[in-house]
């Protein structure tokens, strides 16, 4: 417990603890692999969690870390995914550079509607996000000739990853691939929330007032975060448009924003793996209560949601934590 | 010499109420002033002014020679000129060492920095820990500053404060809500503090400000009444009629 070491404690010795490892931490990293041994027939849809974490990862940053809620962030993921799909259909199939043209794509947007992100804050900061992705959605809704519209763009093929790895029936090298990207992703995500950046970050979101008192320039920070999420959002849709070789418009609609932002909550905000617990949480629900009742998987998605901002107001990664303290502190 | 901080002509009006009316003040380096004057005269706003955290309706304002008028406030920080606040405005959630080695980053240009480690800064963290010790707060420095108490957080607004380097420090109110007893030492902090800064307090216990200020402004209804030496502010007729004089019936 680092609160009741008091002075025994330097400082050097207090970040590092912050920003050390954990058993939990590396233990959720191997058991990401489990699925390969035990649900190889489920490879697909841990390929989509994986995705989806890693776009709830990229709204973690902006709502989590600095405090502005979006209700338009998967703007970026459908951006992404059409950037990859487009890009792979008249360049060239192969999947790292349509990855790093996702990438771009949404963090040229990201940054470019960062200026007015910037200006403004609680519900006014909301319906602009909300505006911009409706935005967003009805562009790649009416520019038929390119994004399919609500027919979905068709004729992605995605060459084999390396030239070796070709995308299986069975998910495999999804998987693999999702899951990658997902975990170096997260350590660039990692380091970020542990740098003076991410300091900064949270300074933000506890005293926005405070920050230009002690010489902050607010702006720059939200208008770098958000091209950053937006950027790690633009990847998710990349790594989606590629995995499933088609894009939708669903990859770029209020469902989608809204969707994470549940997943955030439900997770956690504010934790960097509330999001990916979210994700998981959230599809495996999904896929299982869309088994029992196509119409009305919602329902249960909707009762848990209510259940967890009213009993565990840190989601469920801040419920569990507040029980591992507690058994630690009972411990002699 | 050219005078730390200075103002001409400031005004401010909001609608018909008049907040501020040619204010002309000089602070010279070093000096420790105090700012003095009943409810409403304008002393939080004349700071609110001088920070632009308020926009001033006419006049100028100069840090050393520099016309700063027209700075964002966090530009003004960074020059030197600094404040802290009458109701505690901290970062709840940040321990107390987290939010001075963040003023300290954003002071040194380093916190744009996301790809390096917080870690690597160990001087940024060890200036943070030296400022937290000169005030006497490292025993409890790694919890959230919500759980500090009320009087630790008033010197955190201090350890913050001091973090960016001021040339000019501006002490709104600095012992608000400390009981009497308590406010005698925090004040003794500030009178440690570097003679290199000049300060300026508000305060309403005349006794700390006869104590702590080498020199005193009074401010009534927006205006400068007068400014002068503890002895001269005791004896002015005018300040007993408006200030003392009111209070003392």
């Amino acid at each position: 417990m680092i609160a009741t070491t008091g002075t025994a404690l330097t400082p050097h010795a207090y970040l590092q603890a912050r920003s050390r490892w954990g058993v939990i931490e590396i233990a959720f990293w191997l058991a990401t692999l489990l699925p390969f041994f035990l649900f190889p027939n489920y490879l697909s849809l841990a390929s989509q969690i994986a995705i989806t974490a890693l776009f709830a990862l990229s709204l973690d940053l902006i709502l989590g870390y600095a405090g502005i809620v979006s209700l338009g962030h998967a703007a970026f993921f459908g951006l992404g995914a059409y950037a990859a799909g487009i890009f792979s259909k008249f360049v060239w199939g192969e999947p790292l550079s349509g990855l790093v043209v996702a990438a771009v794509v949404a963090g040229v947007v990201g940054y470019a509607t960062s200026f007015i992100i910037a200006r403004f804050r609680h519900l006014t900061l909301i319906m602009i996000t909300l505006g911009l992705g409706f935005l967003v959605h009805e562009l790649a809704n009416s520019a038929h000739f390119i994004t399919g519209g609500a027919d979905g763009l068709q004729g992605v093929r995605i060459w084999p990853i390396f030239n070796y790895f070709r995308f299986d029936l069975y998910g495999y090298t999804a998987y693999s691939y999702s899951l990658v990207v997902l975990f170096l992703t997260f350590l660039v995500a990692r380091r970020l929330i542990n740098s003076p950046f991410g300091l900064a970050l949270r300074g933000i979101r506890e005293n926005p007032n405070r920050m230009p008192a002690i010489g902050a320039s607010s702006r720059a920070h939200i208008r770098k975060i958000y091209t950053i999420s937006a950027t790690i959002a633009g990847i998710a849709g990349g790594l989606l448009a590629q995995t499933t070789e088609t894009v939708s418009l669903g990859s770029i609609d209020f469902q989608r924003s809204a969707d994470v932002v549940v997943m955030l909550v439900l997770g956690g905000v504010g934790k960097l793996y509330g999001g990916l617990l979210g994700a998981i949480i959230f599809m495996v629900a999904r896929d299982q209560f869309s088994g029992l009742n196509p119409q009305f998987w919602y329902f249960p998605i909707g009762v848990l949601l209510v259940a967890v901002v009213m009993f565990l107001p840190g989601g469920i990664l801040g419920g569990l934590s507040r029980l591992l303290a507690g058994i630690r502190g009972r411990r002699p | 010499m050219t005078a730390a901080l200075s103002t001409r002509g400031l005004n401010k009006r909001f609608g018909s109420l008049i907040v501020a009316s040619d204010i002309a003040i000089s602070l010279p380096r070093g000096v420790r002033y105090a700012l003095i004057g009943p409810n409403g005269a304008g002393k939080t706003t004349l700071i609110n002014l001088m920070t632009g955290m308020l926009k001033p309706d006419g006049g100028q304002i100069f840090l050393g020679d520099e016309d700063i008028t027209r700075l964002e406030p966090q530009h003004r920080v960074q020059r030197g000129l600094v404040r802290t606040f009458q109701i505690n405005t901290l970062f709840p959630d940040l321990s107390a060492l987290e939010s001075v080695t963040l003023a300290i980053c954003e002071r040194d240009g380093i916190a744009p920095t996301w790809w390096r480690g917080l870690s690597s800064y160990g001087a940024a963290t060890d200036e943070a820990f030296e400022i937290l010790k000169s005030l006497n707060l490292v025993n409890d420095c790694y919890r959230p500053t919500r759980e500090l108490a009320y009087g630790q957080q008033r010197l955190l607004e201090i350890a913050l404060g001091l973090a960016a380097k001021p040339s000019v420090l501006l002490l709104d109110e600095p012992a608000a809500g400390v009981p009497k007893d308590e406010s005698q030492g925090l004040f003794t902090a500030i009178a440690g503090l570097s003679r290199d800064i000049t300060i300026l307090f508000i305060e309403h216990d005349m006794d700390v400000v006869f104590r702590f200020a080498s020199r005193i402004i009074v401010m009534v209804g927006g205006r400068i009444l007068l400014e002068g030496t503890p002895q001269e502010i005791a004896e002015d007729p005018r300040v007993r009629e408006v200030y003392l004089g009111s209070r003392h019936g």
